[in-house]
């Protein structure tokens, strides 16, 4: 996925207004199957696994140790923020789930995964090399007849898509190839996530492209991507979220099913809750934006109160905007603040989350 | 008729006016590798500035590029619209997206930097 095809405001752009499509290929995709799955992965996810129905997806941190790590540590850090999605059992009522994680941490997932796999009963089968993943975004993914899925797929097909739930998912045959279809995404859109099979990949992309060019469909590529999920609020790793992030104190409360369960790490986890600095939303006054690692100060005060860990223009805004974690003080929506930014400073307002929310339909 | 311009590998111009003073911008290629332009720090009239190394800042949605003097010798004039209309750069890099001038302290810089053709060259050699 290149930084940009053309224009990270322009395909940002298209995102919020028509549809853009992403190669996501890049993710990891964890096949985990076997009469002790569902078991399995309830001791290693923050969320519950258990009440997962078949067709349904869940956002999750993936706690364990990092045993790629030059120094060993036996401490349970957050290794990875991902999606799991319980798909349609395999034969003999077998569980299948995919668990779809970030690129750069897919290593050491996989390793963890593996250290902790029982002799029988459940095995992971990364499949990220065999298969592709797109994802398609906007308003006119789903959007009555001028529909970008109906231009390419049968209305029969479509139908199954559209009926989808938010976060739900389904396995079915798209033009032929099988495909995994999720209404998820990482951009504030409705649109889905398709996963599909290496060779299927650049046939579907190309259908995808072609159908969508008179609706104004563009393909996207990492800057937007960056920006579309900062403008709505999402926490990408390695900056919002790393090993030691306190869940609850960056939003993500959501994703942490704490009553009743244990997975690595639940005593820490609990232990720093709500102990030190937050993350808010900060919006500039210029176009300008403060970036990851510049510190944030009460104006004119001496020592920084936070620090920025995600920072961008925001084409919808025509205004910078970024994510802090600050100290709590400092926190409440209104405040004013100033980051520095390569010894200039930005004056900058706590704002709330998400920047963006996409307009709903009136039920 | 202006001056012929010239060129530093790093893509600003320079063209030498009638009255001694350098003009100061970025080529037509820069402009359109950079896209997305959201920002630009200019220096301070009288500020003093070195051939090759940075007097200012240009920022992308994506990356902040720093901006690399020509010539040596003293800022005169900084274009100060050009930060609230960075379209400009990109309609006209060659006039109106002119972005400072400079009194050189050693006209003869210019001879080291790119003529047009060398330039020319140079842009065509890169991976587009």
């Amino acid at each position: 996925m290149p930084v940009q095809y053309e224009s990270i405001v322009a395909e940002h752009e298209a995102t919020r207004q028509a549809a853009g499509l992403f190669d996501v290929s890049h993710m990891g995709r964890l096949f985990i199957e076997g009469p002790r799955a569902v078991d399995w992965l309830e001791g290693l996810l923050t969320r519950s696994v258990r009440d997962l129905a078949v067709g349904r997806s869940r956002y999750t941190l993936l706690p364990g140790v990092d045993l790629t790590a030059d120094e060993t540590s036996d401490a349970a850090v957050i290794l990875d923020d991902a999606v799991v999605t319980r798909l349609p059992d395999a034969a003999e009522a077998t569980p299948r789930l995919l668990l779809v994680v970030n690129a750069s941490n897919r290593p050491r997932v996989v390793r963890w995964l593996e250290s902790q796999l029982p002799d029988a009963g459940v095995a992971v089968d990364d499949r990220t090399a065999a298969t592709a993943m797109i994802a398609v975004q906007g308003p006119r993914v789903f959007a009555g007849t001028g529909s970008l899925l109906l231009s390419i797929w049968s209305a029969a097909e479509v139908a199954d898509l559209a009926a989808l739930p938010n976060y739900g998912a389904i396995e079915t045959v798209l033009g032929g190839a099988p495909a995994i279809v999720s209404r998820t995404g990482y951009t504030g859109e409705d649109g889905l996530e398709l996963v599909v099979d290496a060779a299927a990949a650049i046939p579907l992309w190309e259908q995808l492209l072609a159908a969508g060019q008179s609706a104004g469909v563009r393909p996207c590529g990492l800057g937007s991507r960056d920006t579309l999920r900062l403008e709505a609020g999402m926490p990408l790793y390695g900056h919002e979220l790393t090993e030691t992030s306190d869940p609850f104190a960056i939003g993500l409360d959501r994703a942490v099913d704490l009553d009743g369960r244990s997975f690595p790490g639940r005593a820490e986890l609990v232990a720093r809750r709500l102990g030190g600095p937050r993350r808010v939303g900060l919006q500039f006054g210029s176009k300008r934006a403060a970036r990851q690692g510049d510190l944030v100060r009460l104006p004119e005060a001496e020592q920084a109160c936070g620090i920025v860990t995600s920072g961008s223009f925001s084409p919808t805004c025509g205004c910078g905007i970024a994510l802090a974690m600050v100290e709590p003080d400092a926190a409440t929506i209104g405040t004013e603040l100033e980051a520095v930014v390569r010894g200039s400073h930005l004056p900058a307002r706590v704002v709330s989350l998400p920047f963006y929310r996409r307009p709903r339909e009136a039920a | 008729m202006d001056a012929p311009r010239r060129y530093a590998k790093s893509h600003e111009w320079a063209r030498p006016e009638d009255d001694g003073t350098v003009t100061v911008g970025i080529s037509a290629y820069a402009v359109e590798a950079l896209t997305d332009l959201v920002f630009m720090q200019l220096p301070e009239v009288g500020a003093a500035v070195t051939a090759g190394e940075s007097f200012g800042e240009i920022e992308s949605v994506k990356a902040v590029s720093d901006l690399y003097a020509p010539v040596s010798g003293e800022v005169v004039a900084a274009n100060t619209d050009l930060p609230n209309g960075l379209e400009t750069l990109g309609e006209d890099p060659y006039g109106k997206g002119w972005i400072i001038r400079i009194q050189p302290s050693d006209p003869g810089q210019l001879d080291a930097l790119l003529d047009q053709a060398a330039y020319d060259a140079l842009v065509g050699s890169q991976p587009h």
